[in-house]
């Protein structure tokens, strides 16, 4: 496709002109109006400057700078860098040269999903669109390489290319990709390309610099709540405390008269305030005089939530995600049966960036949206709904994210809501942001669970079979409704669904049990079945008498992955070596979002009961890993996450609404408690697994097993606060 | 009005003297690199340097800090890398980088009053909150930032 210099390139180009403004890929419009005017002066003289896309993800310019398209959300996880090299490496140009910009989700709308899926979750980002983008890499190079040869007049395959120079080695010649882009451009892709083996890869698979780190350490605006617009108002909301709530009277006449007040906003289930600064927005929103109603759940509490998991538990006929054997038989036949009880509370994102979204409903009557989204094409489907708009007149800017773990992905509640305040005030630029008591009490909380399970060992101790009761409300029954299978939510039973230990008689039952709480995509949806799983089989090699890797090697096939990854971390963590006085083991092994996964940790707890996490040895598989460092960091990352909620985090329910506010009733880990991690790739090829979530499976249930071997206590409840670890 | 000096500007600013400095900045001066992340002193995100000390910008009402002498992470350093920057991007500090900005101006801080700190100081001295885990890597940066200002200091002394 020949381009003429595109919109959005357009504004990249007025930013630039504009006096060196922000970043150019994502933030067009933060440059004073006047600037714009008088860059687009300066642009429309300056008429050389032309790039050409040569394909959807691939931008040359004339001086042979590439701009790779990036159509999945940048939260931390990297993917923003490893997708431009997997990219790079097929187009074989100068990685120094290339930088990366996030595709549009308007002219993805239009141009037919181009780019694929814009959704980022699941640690999906590389795995699921390495093989298109790399096709897309590819199918540039050769066009790039027919238009030299073209231009050569010379046969195709006497052409070579290395780092963006294209030769002809019996002339000598030189062509860059900057000079032939624009002929390439006008030729057909070629129908079938050939990828390279990962064995030959020079761009992908190395620890390359993250492309969007250098911006964040200078403090540049690159994130949804940076975004600052000519004429832009800032709006702080309260949402009616009761989940399903409304508002049923207001009394604004205090608030609408404070210092910088432009409007205040009532919705059914919220109150917003308009104001020249968020703060100003905020001190008024306080002094609103809000009744809710509270609905039908205004007497919903902790104890309500947990009668209904134990109902779910002693339900009858329950789908079942797994039969295999007769388990009840087995049980009759036992010579031991072995029965607990696992649990795990809601818990909050938490992101570091509470929700935000700019909404500027233009006087042309387009739309444009600003935000941190996880789903670029899901937040201008939202807006564009809200808004009564075609999605074509709709644009969704996407910014960094201070952080996704699933909250900013499906439910796309602040982009409705930003685009139904700033309604309110057309052809002004609104912010919404959330502050931290607002995002920690209306969130979509990784669902409580209940689980009962039962195992039957044989004389040897032997685990003969395994029944699973799981009582969790459903992410997919409210949120992608259309991924629900038989009345089985995957992400409430996998784990126990698709388990790996070669165990003859299975049964898993599923009560679904919703509550009116807002359930959603907490990092590694499921993984609390990992600590119910892992330190059951912990329980059970304990009863048995074995060792808990021993116990559970006996348990997999010769050729599971699962074993190749617990083998791995035992021996990088030499499991089986004396340890320290007062130093313990525990370990586990969850695969999951396309990787195998197994922990070591190695723990001490204090005579008070205070638990330490020392060490942590991941072994991951991954198939293959793009950027090595980037995924180092998404271990150490998985570790901090699932310690803080392990250790500390729980939401609790009282009268109908969250009761934790912020951090200090929910903490996050610090500094001082972080232990060291060491990461071993384990990758065998041959299939592509993420690592945004997997590290966390196997986290809390190796930590968990490596408490009972210091105390002989069994954890099987969190957070470890409420928990007495004082040893036996 | 109150009188500002940030980066080394001057600004006069037309705001209730309770307003805490992190919306003074965000939202009043366009200096948006310094975050909010709770409000209530318990993350860091909004951590600036008031005379040389790293105070949590979002319980400090604007009027303590006038006539002081403000930096935010914009004004850190001219070139925006300052050493402590560098370190950072050597050690690809950041995940999300929402809290960095913090981490950061607390880190410039600590290594100002204590040149070689340990682990055990930098526990101490970095109580800011990260939601990504990147603890790891901020302690390795200080510590990189920590000996590249020893392994420049005889060079310099040479020159002089
Ligand atoms: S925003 Fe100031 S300490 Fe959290
Ligand atoms: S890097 Fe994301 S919160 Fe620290």
């Amino acid at each position: 496709m020949t381009l003429k210099v595109n919109r959005r390139e357009f504004l990249k180009v007025s930013a630039a002109m504009g006096g060196g403004l922000m970043l150019e890929f994502c933030f067009p419009f933060v440059a004073q109006a006047a600037q714009v005017a008088q860059a687009a002066k300066a642009f429309h003289a300056a008429k050389s400057v032309v790039v050409t896309e040569v394909n959807a993800w691939v931008v040359i310019h004339p001086d042979d700078r590439v701009a790779v398209r990036i159509a999945r959300s940048e939260m931390g996880q990297g993917t923003f860098t490893a997708l431009a090299q997997l990219v790079a490496e097929e187009l074989e140009c100068d990685w120094a040269k290339v930088s990366a910009e996030f595709a549009s989700p308007n002219e993805h709308i239009r141009r037919k999903r181009i780019w694929g899926s814009m959704s980022t979750g699941g640690s999906q980002g590389v795995r699921s669109s390495q093989d298109y983008v790399r096709k897309a890499g590819a199918s540039a190079r050769a066009m790039l390489l027919e238009a030299a040869a073209l231009r050569w007049q010379v046969p195709l395959a006497e052409c070579t290319v290395e780092r963006g120079v294209i030769t002809h080695a019996p002339s000598g010649r030189q062509l860059s990709y900057g000079q032939v882009a624009a002929a390439a451009a006008k030729l057909q892709p070629p129908k079938e390309v050939r990828l390279k083996d990962a064995k030959d890869w020079k761009i992908a698979g190395k620890s390359l610099h993250r492309l969007d780190i250098p911006d964040k350490v200078r403090g540049k605006p690159v994130f949804g709540v940076d975004v600052a617009l000519p004429g832009m108002l800032h709006a702080a909301i309260a949402q009616c405390p009761v989940f399903g709530g409304k508002v049923q009277n207001m009394d604004a006449s205090v608030a609408e008269k404070m210092r910088g007040v432009k409007k205040i906003v009532s919705e059914p289930g919220y109150v917003a305030v308009i104001a020249d600064s968020w703060w100003r927005a905020q001190q008024a929103l306080r002094k609103l005089k809000v009744e809710w109603d509270a609905g039908e759940y205004g007497k919903a509490s902790d104890a309500t939530i947990a009668a209904m998991l134990r109902a779910g538990l002693e339900a009858k006929d329950l789908p079942q995600p797994r039969k295999l054997g007769d388990v009840d038989a087995a049980f009759t036949a036992a010579a031991k049966v072995i029965e607990a009880e696992y649990q795990s509370p809601y818990l909050n994102h938490a992101t570091m960036e509470p929700q935000t979204c700019t909404v500027w409903f233009k006087p042309d009557g387009f739309l444009e949206v600003w935000t941190s989204t996880q789903d670029g094409e899901a937040s201008l489907l939202a807006a564009a709904e809200v808004a009564g708009l075609p999605p074509e007149k709709v644009e969704v800017h996407k910014m960094m994210l201070g952080g996704g773990f699933g909250r900013r992905g499906g439910p796309q509640d602040f982009v409705r809501q930003g685009v139904a305040i700033a309604r309110t005030m057309p052809g002004v630029p609104v912010k919404l942001m959330w502050s931290r008591e607002e995002d920690m009490q209306h969130g979509f909380y990784r669902p409580a669970s209940l689980v009962r399970l039962k195992a039957a060992l044989d004389a040897n101790g032997k685990l003969l079979a395994l029944h699973s009761r799981i009582a969790c409300p459903s992410i997919l029954a409210v949120l992608m409704p259309g991924a629900m299978k038989n009345g089985i939510d995957f992400t409430a039973v996998r784990i126990f669904s698709d388990m790996p230990y070669q165990i003859p008689h299975q049964q898993v039952d599923y009560a679904q049990r919703n509550g009116h709480v807002p359930v959603g995509f907490w990092r590694a949806p499921g993984q609390q079945n990992g600590f119910y799983r892992e330190c059951f089989i912990d329980e059970l090699a304990h009863a048995a008498g074995q060792d808990p890797l021993d116990y559970r090697l006996a348990l997999l096939a010769a050729n599971d992955k699962n074993r190749l990854v617990l083998e791995a971390a035992a021996q990088a963590a030499a499991w089986r070596s004396p340890l320290p006085a007062g130093v313990h083991r525990g370990l586990a092994v969850v695969e999951g979002f396309g990787s195998y996964a197994a922990i070591v940790a190695e723990v001490s707890v204090s005579a008070k009961g205070e638990p330490k996490v020392l060490r942590i040895v991941l072994a991951i598989d991954s198939g293959y890993v793009v950027n090595p460092d980037t995924c180092r960091a998404q271990a150490e990352s998985n570790v901090a996450f699932g310690l803080s909620s392990m250790l500390y985090q729980q939401n609790t329910v009282k009268d109908g609404r969250i009761v934790e506010s912020n951090f200090h009733d929910f903490p996050l880990l610090g500094m001082s408690e972080m232990p060291k991690v060491e990461v071993v790739f384990a990758n065998t090829g041959g299939f592509w697994g993420g690592h945004g979530e997997p590290g966390i499976l196997p986290l809390v249930p190796a930590v968990c097993n490596a408490i009972f071997a210091a105390t002989g206590k069994r954890v099987r409840s969190l957070p470890l606060s409420r928990q007495d670890l004082r040893k036996i | 009005m109150l009188k500002l000096n940030v980066n080394g500007r001057n600004h006069q600013v037309d705001v209730e003297p309770e307003m805490p400095l992190l919306w003074v900045l965000r939202d009043h001066l366009n200096l948006p690199g310094t975050k909010y992340g709770c409000g209530e002193g318990l993350c860091g995100a909004c951590t600036v340097h008031l005379d040389g000390k790293a105070v949590r910008s979002c319980t400090l009402p604007v009027s303590a800090a006038a006539g002081k002498r403000i930096v935010t992470i914009e004004g850190l350093s001219k070139d925006g890398l300052h050493r402590i920057q560098e370190a950072w991007i050597e050690h690809e500090v950041p995940q999300c980088g929402y809290c960095q900005p913090g981490m950061i101006m607390s880190a410039a801080v600590l290594l100002e009053k204590n040149p070689q700190p340990t682990d055990a100081d930098i526990d101490a001295a970095m109580t800011n909150l990260c939601r990504c885990g990147t603890y790891l890597r901020v302690k390795q940066a200080i510590h990189a930032a920590a000996s590249a200002v020893k392994a420049a200091k005889p060079a310099a002394a040479k020159k002089a």
